[in-house]
């Protein structure tokens, strides 16, 4: 200690200089690694597709989703519907163009819902050294040993129409799916959060910063929680990818979005009595929701190897 | 081994319940009331009405509504069905064990899948049968289990015409040929369960599997001149399967959520596709029990999971 004290000034002089452009590198040096794992670039690019398609699709597609035309009915694809036409002889484009915009709200807004919970949890459950970190962590393990799909049902059942008398049919399930779905998913996050905690907080730098009189909230925001994001991030990639396929098992059975919403699960289900004569009908939802699921878990494969420094590549 | 099986008993009351307290808040902050539908009919008076609430506990304060529920659900006193006039008790009876068939099956398969590939594939990490595998899973994770069945029907029942696509339970054959039937309806719903489960314990596997083959012990195995099938077989995966024993416990709440949407696909006469159906019929007290079955499922298993664990790691102490 004695001998580092006069070597600070100095050290610190040529380290500060050093410091700035080290911080856009380490991006850098992420998006270096991101780009090595193959399949995690072709993911990222797969879902930028997809969501430039529905962002502007809608308006270089323009067709109604709910323009009946009994004339067209079960029509394949064609020029004049290149996914084909369902048994009211609406355009399956427009409808899942317009539904995927839902289905991937649902995700994002789900996921984001998901992590605020779990960080706020496993913070506290981190930072408390008393009887309140082992509650939080018991309620963490009750929630996981909870049956998640028949638990949305219920609870979808017991509160749909409440919500739809209050915000209306979309607003009302749309807020329903997300809280249930954000609120059943928080449980990994706040406990990887809770571990990186517990680590990071007996760290020297956050030592030092206790020494220097920090607040306990500046040390949890500007000192442990940005170190602990690395694995948050990952978990919230998979989270979205888990709450479409939650949205889309929802809708399949009836249960998620009225019929006037075509999300991608609607569709399928919509689509599952006609499967001997329509297959096109159910291949493209299900072919869309597989592809967003399977490039948003690669993408988050990929992160995973980025955002973790202890990795050689 | 006694005292270790009555800590693990007794750490599952209290998970159930708080299982129990979480479903009846969820039911007790639901708007709406189950005798709404009397209030508004005007064939029945209030002073009926009145009599029927009280006779029901309604107005109770809601602790002592939930100490009634909860003794009425233990005492296995689940009321009846508001739709098919059955005990509800009875009604699950007669679909559970499909239901616990059809999962069983599937976790069996899934293992049988999963134990080989994982295996394998961590004795030859990063080879090209390792990504096959590795993009195999994460194929198979992504494809929901509903997306998978409608593929199944399409490819095996409709363009191939070799399965049948609706689960019978009333298959007028007997004998081999019973059983013959029984499984061809009974191959796709298993199947369909049973790869997205492979799918996730795969990776599972792995990486159990090369976290422990770097072990000093397992150096020692080798060095000691074993062949490497001993070293893989006897040392290595013995003690990788203690943490996926674990894993596969806690994959349940997603098996239980496959199960109940193969189950509407295939229309298998189980508990979840009676769950949809009485939620579809606004059937609640059929609803409420089949939620309590699962959870109690759930419980039952994570404590199946911690015996064998307890078995299976000699580290933990019974004492």
């Amino acid at each position: 200690m004695d001998g580092s004290t006069p070597a600070s000034p100095s050290l610190e002089a040529t380290k500060a200089p050093a410091r700035r452009p080290r911080s856009t590198s380490l991006a850098l040096e992420a998006w270096r690694r991101f780009r090595r794992h193959r399949l995690a670039l072709a993911g990222a690019v797969i879902l930028l597709l997809m969501i430039l398609a529905i962002v502007f699709g809608p308006s270089l597609w323009p067709v109604a989703i709910n323009d009946i035309d009994f004339k067209a009915r079960l029509e394949g694809p064609s020029w004049g519907h290149p996914f084909g036409t369902d048994d009211l002889g609406q355009d399956l484009l427009a409808r899942m163009l317009y539904g995927g915009r839902i289905s991937l709200a649902v995700g994002l807004a789900a996921m984001a819902f998901a992590i605020v919970v779990g960080t706020l949890i496993g913070a506290i459950a981190g930072m408390s050294r008393g009887w309140v970190g082992s509650a939080l962590m018991w309620l963490t393990d009750l929630f996981l040993s909870l049956p998640q799909l028949p638990l949305l049902l219920l609870v979808i059942y017991l509160f749909r129409d409440f919500l739809k008398s209050l915000f209306g049919a979309e607003g009302g399930v749309f807020i329903l799916i997300v809280a249930v779905i954000g609120g059943l998913r928080w449980m990994p996050v706040a406990r990887l959060v809770r571990a990186q905690f517990l680590s990071l907080r007996e760290k020297e730098f956050v030592e030092a910063a206790r020494a220097l009189g920090a607040s306990k909230s500046r040390q949890v925001v500007r000192h442990i929680l940005p170190n602990a994001l690395g694995p948050v991030i990952v978990a919230g990639t998979i989270d979205v990818a888990a709450a479409i396929i939650a949205e889309s098992t929802l809708s399949f059975l009836g249960l998620g979005f009225p019929p006037d919403i075509p999300t991608w699960g609607r569709i399928l289900f919509d689509a599952k009595d006609y499967l001997d004569i329509a297959p096109y009908w159910a291949m493209f939802p299900g072919a869309a929701i597989f592809l967003a699921v399977l490039s948003i878990n690669f993408v988050g494969d990929g992160l995973r190897d980025a955002l973790d420094p202890r990795k050689v590549m | 081994m006694g005292s270790y099986l009555l800590r693990r008993l007794l750490i599952a009351v209290p998970s159930l319940l708080g299982i129990s307290v979480v479903l009846f808040t969820v039911l007790a902050l639901a708007p709406g009331d189950r005798f709404e539908e009397l209030a508004t009919n005007p064939a029945v008076p209030p002073e009926v009405r009145t009599a029927l609430r009280i006779k029901f506990g309604l107005d109770d304060p809601v602790l002592v509504r939930y100490v009634h529920w909860l003794i009425a659900m233990l005492g296995g006193d689940w009321g009846f069905s508001f739709v098919s006039r059955v005990d509800v008790g009875t009604l699950i009876m007669q679909r559970l064990p499909t239901t616990l068939f059809v999962i069983g099956c599937s976790q069996l398969l899934a293992i049988l899948i999963a134990l080989p590939v994982g295996i394998y594939a961590a004795t030859r990490p990063y080879s090209f049968f390792d990504q096959v595998a590795n993009t195999l899973a994460f194929i198979g994770f992504s494809l929901p289990t509903f997306f998978t069945g409608l593929l199944f029907i399409l490819l095996f029942s409709i363009t191939l015409d070799w399965l049948p696509f609706v689960y019978r339970s009333d298959i007028s054959a007997t004998g081999w040929h019973w059983v013959l039937e029984y499984a061809r309806q009974a191959i796709m719903p298993i199947s369909v369960l049973a790869l997205f489960q492979a799918a996730s314990l795969t990776r599972y596997v792995r990486s159990a599997m090369l976290d422990v083959i770097r072990l000093d012990y397992v150096t020692t195995a080798r060095a000691k001149g074993l062949a490497e099938r001993v070293v893989i077989v006897k040392h290595v995966v013995r003690n990788a399967l203690i943490p996926v024993v674990t894993l596969v416990a806690l994959q349940l709440p997603a098996v239980f959520g496959g199960a109940i949407v193969t189950e509407q696909i295939f229309r298998i006469p189980g508990i979840g596709s009676l769950l949809i159906s009485s939620i579809l019929a606004n059937d609640t007290p059929v609803v409420m029990a089949v939620t309590f079955v699962f959870a109690c499922l759930v419980v039952l298993f994570n404590l199946i999971a911690d015996i064998l664990y307890g078995w299976l790691d000699p580290r933990i102490t019974f004492a």
